[in-house]
């Protein structure tokens, strides 16, 4: 694999993770259990989208092949997205989508903070805006996992239950292989070893607070997003999020 | 490029406002970064506010339009994330026009706010009065929060710190 190859592939990673989230959080929309947490995660979504685009440009111009935004978002099948596994599952209810999202801000935080120093400079500067972000979106999440959690006998039920089928997930965050390796020695990726440790001295002190216990998993994760393996939930995400231009393919604004 | 020449450049960008809040425009709120100018090209570099601001297209639309408009040759727009924009850009007059049209401005010191999540002292657009409570931290749009008046009983948005 050439340079370009291993960093085009390690931004698809990101770029379609920002994307699935962005296009599972927008489901949201119209159905929020009230208004205000509708126009929220509507809100966030956009955020999502917003990051997806820059990263899927970079992606684009780093293969080197003319391809746009669009066409990446668009014209991939499923063995061609490189995102992690947790932000395509389905949202369940509000507070599964909070716990997967909260998951995943606390991962963005920690990820997007250590790459402020990537010997990358576009992606520093992406990283910088990207991280205000964020920031708003880990206190809607870490809100609400606390209010839920630690809330009625229904709601702890509901978050505990959802603590128990999302816990196996969160693993694959921060798998690192090969290519990963060779991002971070060229000082361009975060260290997901140390993002990792960060992520768990927040997540679990929260989960405390929250009442909420990890269940035993014998150690067991979720594996195998970086060789583009997904859940069967991603093919029904992208049929949706795809039909329109692949029917159409010579639509344009 | 003369600097008389592009002070003009910029006095033309001050007609595309912001399709959200049309009270404001372009350069007041800090979007524009820089204007570079010859015979043959025009370039304005934009940053966007928010990474999924819809508005931006439009605003990119909106600047080259009034440019070929001005006489200005082959007018292009460049967007950068570097570094990225803050609240704390937004002009005085900007602050001003926002109150006035109903919408709180954003407070100072951006970069403290968000993480310690307190937008202390959200003075009421409508009445002045500083007994405010927060209802969302989103609003009708990325850039903005909900917030209520408890002396007035009026809704207002609140732009926010980033």
């Amino acid at each position: 694999m050439t340079d370009k190859e291993m960093y085009f592939k390690w931004l698809l990673r990101h770029a379609d993770s920002s994307l699935i989230m962005g296009q599972r959080l927008s489901e949201w929309c119209g159905f929020g259990p009230v208004l205000e947490q509708d126009i929220a995660l509507a809100n966030i979504a956009l955020d999502h989208i917003g990051q997806a685009r820059s990263l899927l440009t970079f992606a684009g111009n780093a293969e080197g092949k003319g391809r746009s935004e669009d066409d990446l978002a668009f014209h991939r099948s499923e063995m061609e997205f490189y995102n992690n596994l947790i932000v395509e599952l389905p949202n369940h209810h509000f507070g599964f989508t909070t716990m997967k999202q909260y998951f995943f801000d606390v991962f963005e935080l920690h990820f997007y903070s250590a790459m402020l120093q990537s010997t990358d400079e576009e992606l520093g500067g992406f990283a910088a805006k990207s991280l205000k972000e964020v920031k708003y979106h880990v206190r809607h999440s870490r809100e609400w996992m606390l209010r839920l959690g630690d809330g009625t006998e229904e709601s702890h039920k509901k978050m505990q239950d959802s603590l128990d089928e999302l816990w196996e997930y969160t693993g694959d965050l921060f798998h690192a292989d090969d290519i990963d390796q060779a991002m971070h020695e060229k000082g361009i990726a975060p260290d997901l070893e140390k993002v990792r440790e960060a992520w768990e001295a927040d997540v679990h002190p929260l989960l405390e607070e929250a009442t909420l216990e990890v269940p035993d998993t014998k150690g067991y994760m979720h594996s195998g997003s970086r060789k583009g393996y997904h859940t069967e939930y991603l093919g029904y995400i992208l049929a949706e999020m795809q039909h329109l231009p692949r029917t159409m393919p010579d639509a344009t604004w | 490029m003369t600097e008389l020449a592009e002070k003009e450049v910029w006095k033309v960008l001050e007609n595309v406002h912001d399709p959200e809040i049309p009270v404001l425009n372009v350069v007041e709120m800090g979007i524009v970064r820089s204007v570079e100018s010859s015979e043959d090209i025009t370039l304005v570099t934009i940053t966007p506010t928010y990474s999924g601001c819809p508005a931006m297209d439009v605003i990119g639309a909106q600047v080259k339009k009034v440019l070929v408009e001005a006489g200005y040759p082959n007018p292009q727009v460049k967007s950068v994330l570097h570094p990225p924009w803050t609240t704390d850009w937004m002009t005085e007059e900007a602050r001003e026009k926002l109150r006035e049209y109903g919408i709180a401005p954003p407070a100072r010191g951006a970069g403290r706010e968000s993480i310690l999540g307190n937008d202390k002292h959200v003075a009421c657009p409508h009445c002045g009065s500083e007994n405010t409570e927060m209802i969302s931290q989103f609003g009708s749009t990325a850039c903005k929060s909900q917030f209520r008046c408890t002396d007035c009983l009026e809704p207002f948005e609140y732009f926010k710190c980033i």
